[in-house]
């Protein structure tokens, strides 16, 4: 089975830093991570791979620096790595990046054989959106499982896949047929260490890199900043709120006497919670009844 | 176990690590090096001064994109007691020159760009990767090194520890002791934000020049210890150390020594306004010349802070990690050219070029003063830096008594406080220790 795993490398926000004069971002010397969301894509894709046979290409689109995150993503034992990298690529937002990825995507599948399912993690931690995946299902046609938490069963040869999909208030079992578009919610899995052996190849690998005409993209229109209708108006800082805290309680109370404190004291400040716990927990007990 | 094969592994990706590694690949060599930090330079913590002679050696135009964050024209040593500083300090345009002697550096950055340079001489670098042990074979003879993942042994004609101060694989294999609470200090440093032009006002400073500041005295609080503040482009770094046997017989804590620092009458207008970005700490071999361990056997080497090569008393460490790194890599690259098998009695060569270089040279003079420092602790760190501040008080202040009375004060304040006999013993140990 071929499976493709989209991957995104990002900013580790854990130590983003914001100017304190000018409020910008400070990007120098912050390191470039995995965005940590695809990492549970990718194991789930080699998990399949483990059982079933095949191999995992992953791919991402970026500056040449995102080469590195290709070469982690190889250290876990992703068969090989795909960069599309173009001035024409530059600015995209999500539109554009999954017209991109979705032409690339056609092309890997010519390279090194039909791509059964695509994985992308559930959303990224720079830009949060959730919609690069499913904009890669729709254009490719895919059906499109996303928020996935768990793959109960794939079958190469009758065609067919069935997920466990998170819902509001439960779980939803799905199944459809292949080719299928994959987006993993975090927790599902953990990533595995990869081997002395892939750290290895990984080292040393060669990346396959692909401009606009490469990756078999027919309208560079459609890429970057041209293909991109989001405009960013403005970027700010939120101000920060001079509400000082409050101590409730004195010191000496008991835990218990505490916890009633802080409860007195946020029912009398929310006067209507009191009334709605009392409404749900009852409606809750007619439901359990 | 992988079935590629190496010339040389190194261990660790730090100033020695990468000194070796460069000077291997560079020459040719299959070289794969393994550090157990995310990236190079994520685990790795100093001051920090880099001194460009060492890097000249290896790469010579490193200025060219080395990070580099300000060349250092002015040098202060302070003595300090409670409310003062008596002080010394040396500025000279002449450090404005076309290639600095001394930067200062943030090291996760720095040796990022280090480690770039080894990739590209052709060493294999493989990072999040923790060498367990050595393998040795029947003859006891090291072929190789065990890591923490899977399939991890991998095997090599000669192996580099450049492992850092604790020295764990070292330890393991047997090769060396553990660490004695005496050779060793901790160090803790913040990195405080301050907008360049604020440093340059506050320092007297032009463009890329910077202040370094070196201070011992009451604020150690008796312990054997010093504490510094450089200045980078948009930060400062700031930061304390003691020797490990003196925290846990005092009981203070290392940050608290931290705080009192920054909150000295002479530190604290320097960091007003400035804004805390990181905090670190890390172990620094301070024993000298005594507490270096078996530098080479059968198949293995032992470069930088695992060697114990810091010179405490200069302040100087990441150059000795360098020299012993290339040194240590030359050496091999020799034996390798002339077919040789890397036994102890080869690689002894290593520690014969150390003898003829500047860093054991070096070690060898302040051989005493170690012990010295530690043994005259509350006197050195305590008493004396106090007598000074006191003396200078004296001389200073213009209250109506003769210069001579206030001569004869300051001199019986000293004697009282330690007597001739003590006095010039001191001065005689001191002596001795330098020389």
């Amino acid at each position: 089975m071929h499976i493709v795993v989209c991957i995104k490398q990002v900013p580790d926000s854990a130590q983003i830093r914001v100017h304190p004069v000018t409020n910008t971002i400070m990007r120098q010397g912050v390191p470039t991570i995995i965005n940590p969301y695809d990492l549970f894509a990718l194991e789930e894709a080699l998990r399949l791979c483990d059982r079933l046979g095949g191999e995992v290409t992953v791919l991402t689109m970026g500056p040449p620096m995102a080469e590195d995150s290709l070469r982690k993503a190889l250290t876990f034992g992703a068969e090989r790595g795909v960069l599309l990298t173009d001035r024409f690529f530059a600015g995209s937002d999500t539109l554009a990046t999954s017209y991109a990825l979705s032409c690339a995507i056609k092309k890997i599948g010519e390279a090194w054989g039909p791509v059964s399912v695509v994985f992308a993690g559930k959303q990224t931690i720079d830009g949060d959106t959730a919609q690069v995946g499913p904009g890669i299902a729709t254009r490719l046609q895919l059906n499109q499982l996303t928020y996935v938490a768990k793959i109960n069963e794939i079958d190469e040869e009758a065609g067919t896949v069935e997920v466990e999909r998170r819902a509001e208030g439960g779980v939803q079992v799905l199944s459809t047929r292949l080719p299928v578009l994959v987006t993993m919610l975090e927790g599902c899995n953990e990533m595995r260490r990869g081997s002395l052996t892939h750290a290895l190849r990984a080292a040393s690998a060669d990346i396959t890199v692909w401009n606009a005409e490469a990756a078999g993209v027919p309208d560079v229109g459609s890429c970057g900043l041209r293909g991109s209708p989001t405009v960013v108006k403005r970027v700010f800082a939120p101000t920060p709120r001079a509400e000082k805290a409050e101590e409730i309680g004195r010191a000496g109370m008991s835990h218990e006497e505490l916890a009633e404190a802080a409860i007195d004291e946020l029912f009398a400040r929310h006067p209507t919670i009191e009334a709605d716990l009392r409404d749900f927990a009852a409606t809750s007990q007619e439901e359990w009844r | 176990m992988v079935e590629e094969r190496f010339d040389a592994i190194v261990v660790g990706a730090g100033p020695a690590g990468n000194a070796a590694a460069y000077t291997m690949a560079k020459e040719g060599l299959k070289v794969l090096q393994l550090e157990r930090g995310e990236y190079p330079g994520s685990k790795n913590v100093q001051g920090a001064i880099l001194y460009a002679d060492a890097l000249e050696k290896l790469i010579a135009n490193f200025r060219e994109d080395a990070p580099l964050e300000r060349h250092v024209i002015e040098q202060r040593l302070w003595m300090l007691d409670d409310r003062s500083y008596t002080g010394m300090h040396y500025r000279s345009d002449d450090f404005n020159e076309e290639k600095p002697n001394r930067y200062t550096i943030i090291r996760a950055q720095f040796d990022k760009w280090f480690s770039q340079k080894v990739r590209e001489a052709g060493a294999t670098v493989i990072c999040e990767t923790t060498v367990k042990d050595l393998i040795r074979n029947t003859k006891g003879r090291v072929i190789g090194v065990q890591t923490d993942r899977e399939e991890g042994t991998v095997m090599a004609d000669v192996v580099v520890l450049a492992e850092g101060v604790n020295g764990l694989v070292g330890q393991r294999a047997g090769l060396r002791e553990e660490l004695k609470p005496d050779t060793v200090a901790l160090a803790v440093k913040e990195m405080h934000f301050l907008p360049s032009d604020v440093i340059e006002a506050r320092f007297n400073l032009k463009g890329d020049e910077g202040v370094v500041i070196e201070a011992m005295g009451t604020v150690t609080s008796g312990m054997t210890g010093t504490a510094f503040l450089y200045t980078n482009q948009e930060s400062i770094s700031v930061g304390i150390g003691c020797l490990v046997c003196d925290f846990k017989e005092s009981g203070e804590a290392p940050y608290a020594l931290l705080e009192k620092f920054k909150a000295h009458p002479a530190i604290r207008p320097l960091l007003e306004g400035s804004e805390v970005k990181e905090y670190a700490a890390h172990l620094i071999p301070e024993g000298g010349y005594d507490a270096i361990p078996e530098l080479y056997g059968d198949g293995w080497v032992i470069v930088g802070d695992a060697g114990q090569f810091v010179n405490a008393a200069h302040r100087e460490g990441s150059n000795l990690a360098m020299t012993t790194g290339r040194i240590a890599g030359e050496t091999i690259v020799r034996l390798k050219r002339t077919r040789q098998d890397f036994t102890a009695a080869e690689l002894s060569l290593y520690a014969k070029r150390l003898e003829e270089s500047f860093v054991l040279k070096d070690l060898k003079k302040y051989r005493r003063l170690p012990g010295f420092l530690h043994g005259n602790k509350e006197r050195l760190f305590g008493l004396y830096p106090q007598l000074l501040s006191k003396a200078a008080q004296t001389w200073l202040r213009v209250d109506g008594t003769d210069k001579r009375a206030k001569e004869k004060e300051i001199w019986a304040a000293f004697r009282q406080s330690r007597g001739l006999k003590g006095l010039l013993g001191d001065a005689y140990r001191l002596a001795r220790a330098w020389r």
